[in-house]
């Protein structure tokens, strides 16, 4: 049942460069605001689908793929997504029991949190947002955690991943 | 470990090297993101109705026709222009050199206004390059890798420029506001003559970026009696969401000295 760890490996890795991917697409004007963190709800559910292959390390490196790829201070996101990677590993039992809209919870949390760091890195820098609309993210990434954890999970299952 | 990044990044500006092979690492998925807008750009041009392709042709060619005779006075303008400068003792004027560069990303966070340009080092781009369109100055280089740069925009939050009147040649600082239509003209004090509708072009002081290109037109001013300055708004002159093409300038190259008028 389980897979090489090459194969995992891929499949991880591949996902993440979707979610990049998604996270970079020009979105229209209306929509800027509320960007969902793709690359932040892979995280989280790799680490609660895997938590014995996914973890901080792991966050940490997309994390810095991520800033590479925004602009963003070199470890803002790797910061902020390692924070979120231990949240979800220490919640990852209970999660799992969790019903969806009890997921959607959490993760509405977890994301408010990785958005909340990145502000306060920003702050540093000088160019943190003036509003609270730096929160929208976490709202539309919650609305869209059933859809990922459904593909994902399509996915894993499909390539037999554990 | 990542605070340690962060300071290294934000106060000493250290990690040049790693941040060119990230990079370089994340051109590709930049690239991947765009290609949806570049097959919209290319069914653009590829695919048209004939009858459109001749009118844009003829507009093209009516253009042309007016910038032709606009320009016909320029090379013996140019030269009066040079004379009058070598009488005046003042530098020849520099003539700058540009590269056309085609935008494949923007960044994903609404605070940063970051562009992603299709050309990088190995087109002789540098950082602190400036980069105008077709109406006005965008912004400047703060980052190049192999194939890719990174452009700050002027409404940027954390970026200001030198700007003066056109009308009268006040000199300002232009701030970025982090909003893409505005900048706002830091420390006017109240009774400066400045006003609604004035163009305001680089002044070229910082040494970053060249003379007289257009920056903005104010579109407010408010004098209160209370504060100390006026507060002032400009709108940037350049479409800085809306161009694709835009043009990088080489400030470098001076120009070679125009052959002085026979003097009688």
């Amino acid at each position: 049942m389980t897979a090489g760890n090459a194969l995992v490996f891929t499949v991880v890795a591949f996902s993440f460069l979707v979610a990049a991917v998604l996270a970079v697409v020009p979105l229209p004007q209306w929509l800027l605001w509320a960007r969902p963190e793709w690359i932040a709800l892979f995280v989280i559910y790799w680490c609660i689908a895997l938590p014995h292959r996914v973890g901080i390390f792991t966050a940490l490196l997309v994390g810095l793929l991520l800033d590479a790829l925004e602009g963003a201070v070199l470890g803002q996101n790797a910061f902020s997504l390692s924070v979120l990677a231990l949240c979800s590993l220490l919640v990852y039992q209970r999660l799992r029991v969790f019903s969806l809209w009890q997921q959607c919870g959490v993760v509405f949390l977890l994301i408010g949190l990785h958005q909340l760091l990145g502000q306060w890195v920003q702050n540093l820098e000088g160019a943190g947002a003036r509003s609270l609309l730096f929160l929208m993210p976490a709202v539309s990434s919650a609305l869209l955690w059933p859809v990922i954890l459904h593909l994902l999970r399509g996915t894993r299952r499909y390539y037999r991943i554990s | 470990m990542v605070v340690c990044l962060i300071t290294a990044d934000l106060r000493f500006n250290s990690l040049g090297q790693t941040r060119a092979v990230l990079d370089n690492l994340s051109a590709p998925v930049i690239w991947v993101a765009d290609i949806p807008a570049s097959l919209g750009a290319w069914r653009d041009t590829h695919i048209r109705a004939r009858g459109q392709l001749l009118e844009d042709n003829e507009r093209l060619r009516r253009e042309n026709l007016l910038l032709q005779g606009r320009s016909l006075q320029m090379a013996s303008l140019q030269a009066e222009n040079t004379r009058l400068r070598g009488l005046l003792n003042s530098t020849a004027m520099l003539r700058n050199d540009v590269l056309v560069a085609e935008l494949i990303g923007v960044s994903p966070d609404p605070v940063r206004h970051q562009l992603v340009l299709n050309k990088g080092a190995r087109d002789g781009v540098y950082v602190g390059q400036p980069l105008i369109d077709a109406d006005g100055l965008m912004g400047q280089v703060i980052d190049v890798s192999e194939l890719t740069s990174r452009v700050l925009l002027l409404t940027d939050l954390t970026h200001s420029l030198p700007v003066q009147v056109n009308r009268n040649g006040i000199r300002a600082i232009a701030e970025g506001t982090g909003s893409l239509d505005a900048l706002e003209i830091q420390h006017i004090s109240a009774t400066t003559d400045i006003q609604q509708g004035d163009l305001l072009v680089s002044s070229g002081l910082g040494g970053r970026f060249p003379v007289g290109y257009p920056v903005g037109e104010v579109v407010l001013v408010q004098r209160d009696p209370g504060q100390p300055f006026a507060r002032v708004v400009a709108r940037p002159s350049a479409a800085l969401n809306r161009s694709r093409h835009v043009l990088l300038v080489f400030v470098e190259v001076p120009e070679e000295p125009v052959p002085a008028a026979p003097e009688s």
